[in-house]
């Protein structure tokens, strides 16, 4: 029984990271209407950024908001320079392109910063509860993820702004009739993902250390809380999460020999299944399809 | 969109959607194009074993295991229209059935090609069933999270026996039929030449048939489609069954000539790497695949060339160029510049 | 008639392009490829993208060892032509490469390719080809076979032997022990664990309580080691690479777990795996080593470190000092330097083989004291013994004597 506490708490302990991820893949989901693969990748450069900053000696208050804010800067960037110049090509190009940036990114913070890995500190300091089950830091990550999300939650039902940028991803030709600069939207839905998805990096790196091949497997889980909890809706995304990581972490202790092999295979299955019994999701919202 | 009628069975062009040709004698002056362009091709296709070194054959023979791939891809995504981020599971079940067969069960090479294809198929079909209530961007994801646990699916214990999980599996290289005086690279080249070729053929009268026209149908709009009597359920399995195949018996000539597998060789950078071929070479146009699968073949190499600490780097600005340019791939290229050529020779 | 003869024209047209495919024919030096009187032609497979990239750290330190040792002359007269292509991890582009190298660049040999599956997937090549595939870069227990591979040979102590160590260790120092086991769910992890159980003898199944596996896709490894602790284990082998090892002694600490921990050898970093996990957490850890750690303030004033610091400076100022990859990277370049300057002028491939194969207590200036290398035409490990040694908090302090780990075969 208490093994079973124990395991639930370190399942909720990593499906802070996991909710944390899936926040951000439902972030730019809602802005762009893709799934930006490389989203893993933007948020582990940024991170660099910070770990990079604290390095030259900036005080530790002053490098999260500035890498919040240069990720943001940098998002906006790369949709201006990168994805815009696409225009309406197909899906798929997009995908090679989004794939190329991947493999950018992950090459050029290999380069510059190799590949070993880094200890990354953490904003709540070390020291753990419940025995040492869910440390301070973790604690911490859980509630920034939930501050996170109900601003976003904010931003998007009672802002202007939030309701130009759902429209333009939502149905970019009426919005333009509008008067809504959906360009511009676009490149500050992929502004806030980045600046999102630099706080999920920082917020992760201190557990698993920071190294420019830790976001990849943290991506898929992160996509697996995202499909569980409803692609459209950022707290299904973070409920979606925790529950990726307890039922991993239960598969791991309580399945016999292979528990411990099958928590990647798991994800995929988690993924199909909500996927073929309830596409939208736990918590989304079915879209109807026209004729 | 107007569907493409030509005059010619064997243009390329007409099985794709995209621009369509205008009249008759536009569409006779291109599929003369295409057809010399394919002669020329086949003819140094039959020529380069004799005239290069192993290490090239080598090479070409990969090349082409995977354009086969991709050919397989194109059908499930670029005719039927279905999203797959997942293919390197099949090209894997189909290594790991030839590789199990000749080293568990002693089965010759050549049968274990045929029976990749029928597994693969069975997979791949069954695979479908679920995929068949997912579109589009849920699609991806669900293939994406195949790529992913690909790798660790053959690391489990429970299969360890039949396969050496991490360990992997060495296979031996089969040496010329018949006496024949070829050396083994040069016979692998010349068998994957001919599946290639019939895999290309079969796919092409595939996609000119009415099953075809009922997987494209499917594609431009399904709900039409379904309401004009096409089963598009059992459509769309198919075109999983089918891709599978086609990706699986690639996955097994490419167990053979590599002649060693492991969970590692189906890293999920194999599956980005057969989407980005599909789409270099162009969805929905079959010759494309030859041309992507020079892309993944060859462009890391040169990639690797221009700077060894950032070959990831210089490949992904590569790629990303490439979508700037054709963002259609070599196909809608192809077909772009025929149809202006077409265009120009109607107004004389 | 007119649709044929252009047939006919576009054929030849084609195979004329074609003979722009074939390769002029390279000349070769028959009996002694890759080498002439002034150079010689090295190969080498590492992962410089991928997974496994961390790795390709070695790989840069063997090149500019080389760098070093053309400027001061090369060997015997012979500048090394050093060449290194990625694998990306991945075996067929493996199998690409070796290719390559043996029949496109025509290397003398093979050297430190990386990793089990690179080396499992080019192995039957290399020996069917007769290529020396030398001081691999993975403890693998298989390459070391010279029956079945006589033309393949490690270099770094093996996987199997290292958990030996530390199964007789424990029974001759806690017999009454009860082990918890963590280990990586591949070759690097089931070898050790192997080795580990032929070291605990019978006893095996009795003493080892639990055991928790974890893969290399798995972000956080938590969960295994509260699993472990829950069993009442009081002794924790961590059979983990750097970064999965590092988690695991600081999660074991946060959780206040109260036991003996025994950490793989691939983990033993100050910098890289100590100073994460928490030097507090990592204080009173066991493992076994056979290099010197550059920032084990002991060595401070020895003159190898010294030597190796110079190269550092000098040859790859880039290169990160902590990282134990570039020591190991820096003795295994020596290694080779010194079996090819044995081969003399007899640099064809079957004497450099045997060079390989017939080492008499040669000894490296970052060895740990006490450690040589040994071969002969029945024994292809090179290194087989290794220190144990416990981390006081700020560096490792070796105890008892060297060990021999050998494994039968």
């Amino acid at each position: 029984m208490e093994l079973l506490a124990q395991q639930l708490i370190t399942g909720i302990a990593t499906g802070g990271i996991y909710a944390c991820m899936a926040l951000a893949v439902v972030m730019i989901y809602q802005a762009i209407h893709h799934l930006n693969f490389a989203q893993g990748e933007m948020a582990m450069f940024s991170t660099f950024v910070a770990w990079q900053m604290l390095a030259w000696g900036v005080p530790y208050w002053l490098v999260i908001p500035l890498t919040v804010v240069i990720s943001f800067a940098g998002g906006v960037a790369i949709e201006r320079l990168v994805i815009r110049p696409l225009g309406d090509a197909p899906v798929l190009s997009h995908i090679v392109v989004f794939i190329g940036l991947f493999a950018i990114i992950n090459s050029l913070a290999g380069f510059i910063w190799d590949f070993t890995i880094k200890p990354f500190p953490s904003p709540f300091g070390e020291g753990s509860q419940f025995g040492g089950l869910i440390s301070n830091h973790q604690i911490g990550m859980i509630a920034v993820t939930m501050t996170v999300l109900v601003m976003l939650f904010l931003f998007f039902q009672y802002t202007r702004v939030g309701l130009a940028m759902r429209a333009a991803a939502e149905n970019p030709a009426s919005a333009r009739l509008v008067g809504i600069r959906v360009g511009w939207m676009i490149a500050l839905g992929w502004g806030m993902a980045a600046a999102i998805g630099a706080i999920a990096g920082i917020l992760i790196a201190p557990i698993v250390f920071l190294e420019p091949n830790m976001m990849l497997s943290i991506l898929l889980y992160g996509f697996a809380g995202a499909v569980l909890g409803g692609l459209t809706s950022p707290t299904g995304a973070v409920f979606g999460g925790f529950m990726v990581g307890i039922i991993e972490n239960l598969a791991g202790t309580y399945i016999p020999v292979i528990g411990g092999e099958l928590k990647l295979p798991i994800a995929l299955f988690l993924i199909v299944t909500v996927l073929v019994f309830k596409p939208t999701g736990l918590f989304g919202r079915t879209v109807v399809q026209r004729v | 969109m107007s569907v493409n009628t030509t005059t010619t069975a064997d243009s390329p062009a007409s099985a794709t959607k995209g621009v369509s040709l205008p009249a008759p004698a536009a569409a006779t002056g291109n599929a003369k194009i295409m057809r010399t362009a394919g002669v020329i091709l086949l003819a140094i296709g039959v020529a380069a074993p004799f005239l290069s070194g192993n290490f090239l054959i080598f090479q070409l023979t990969m090349m082409m295991i995977y354009a086969i791939a991709i050919l397989g891809l194109n059908i499930l995504t670029g005719i039927n229209g279905q999203f797959s981020l997942g293919h390197g599971a099949f090209y894997a079940v189909g290594a790991y059935t030839a590789a199990i067969m000749m080293d568990q069960f002693g089965v010759g090479y050549l049968w274990t090609l045929p029976m990749a294809g029928i597994i693969c198929f069975m997979v791949g079909f069954l695979f479908g069933l679920p995929a068949l209530r997912l579109d589009g961007v849920y699609l991806a994801l669900a293939t994406f999270a195949l790529a992913v646990v690909t790798p660790q699916l053959f690391k489990l214990s429970p299969f360890e026996h039949w396969t050496s999980g991490v360990m992997g599996i060495v296979i031996s290289k089969p040496d010329a039929p018949f006496g024949l005086p070829l050396n083994p690279d040069q016979w692998l080249y010349f068998l994957t030449f001919a599946i290639g070729l019939l895999a290309y053929v079969c796919a092409r009268n595939l996609v000119g048939s009415r099953t075809g026209r009922a997987l494209m149908a499917i594609r431009d709009n399904p709900i039409a489609a379904r309401s004009m009597g096409v089963n598009t359920a059992l459509f769309k399995s198919l075109a999983f069954g089918v891709s599978a195949l086609y990706t699986g018996v690639a996955g097994a000539l490419g167990a053979i000539v590599v002649q060693y597998i492991s969970p590692d060789s189906f890293h999920f950078a194999l599956s980005v790497a057969l989407v980005v071929g599909l789409v270099v070479g162009g969805v929905g146009w079959l010759p494309g695949a030859l041309f992507g699968g020079a892309f993944i073949m060859f462009v890391p190499n040169i990639a690797e060339e221009l700077s060894k600490g950032l070959s990831g780097a210089v490949y992904g600005v590569i790629m990303i160029l490439m979508m700037y340019a054709i963002p259609t791939g070599l196909g809608g290229l192809l077909k772009a510049a025929l149809g202006a050529l077409s265009k120009r020779s109607m107004t004389r | 008639m007119h649709k044929r003869r252009n047939m006919l024209k576009y054929m030849g047209a084609g195979l004329v392009l074609s003979a722009g495919l074939a390769l002029p024919a390279i000349s070769h030096a028959a009996d002694m490829p890759g080498v002439t009187d002034t150079e010689i032609k090295l190969g080498n497979i590492a992962p410089y993208s991928g997974p496994a990239s961390a790795y390709s750290t070695i790989a840069k330190t063997i090149s500019a060892y080389f760098d070093k040792v053309n400027e001061e002359g090369g060997i015997n007269g012979r500048k090394v032509n050093f060449l290194s292509y990625d694998d990306g991890y991945s075996p067929p582009k493996a199998v690409e490469q070796a290719r390559k190298l043996v029949e496109s660049d025509e290397v003398l040999l093979i050297f430190q390719s990386l990793g089990t599956p690179s080396n499992s997937a080019i192995e039957k090549y290399m020996n069917m080809k007769k290529v020396p595939q030398l001081l691999v870069a993975t403890g693998a227990t298989k390459f070391g076979n010279p029956k079945e591979a006589p033309w393949t040979m490690g270099w770094q102590p093996n996987y199997q032997s290292e958990g030996i160590i530390y199964g007789r260790w424990i029974t001759s120092e806690m017999p009454d022990a009860k082990i918890g086991v963590m280990y990586q769910n591949d070759d690097f992890g089931k070898d050790v664990l192997a080795g580990l159980k032929a070291g605990l003898g019978d006893k095996a199944d009795s003493m080892i309580v639990a055991e928790a596996s974890y893969e290399v896709s798995e972000p956080v490894v938590d969960s295994q080691v509260v699993k472990l602790k829950a069993s009442g284990a009081n002794v924790f082998i961590n059979i983990a690479t750097p970064k999965f090892a590092a988690q695991a002694i600081k999660k074991a600490h946060e959780i206040g777990w109260d036991a003996t921990q025994i950490v793989a050898n691939v983990s033993t970093s100050v910098a890289a795996v100590l100073t994460p996990a928490g030097l507090e957490a990592s204080t009173g850890v066991i493992s076994t080593g056979y290099l010197k750690d550059m920032q084990d303030p002991q060595w401070a004033d020895d003159p190898a470190k010294k030597d190796w610091e110079a190269f550092m400076d000098k040859y790859y100022p880039d290169g990160n000092k902590a990282s134990n990859f570039t020591v190991y990277g820096y003795s295994v370049a020596q290694t080779m330097v010194h079996i090819l300057t044995q081969a003399g002028d007899d640099l064809t491939r079957e004497n450099v083989l045997k060079q390989a194969a017939s080492m008499k207590d040669v000894t490296l200036p970052l060895f740990l004291p006490g450690m040589s290398m040994n071969t002969s035409e029945t024994d292809y490990f090179p290194i087989e013994q290794m220190q144990l040694m416990k981390f006081d908090g700020e560096r490792w302090v070796n105890f008892g004597e060297v060990i021999s780990g050998e494994v039968g075969g």
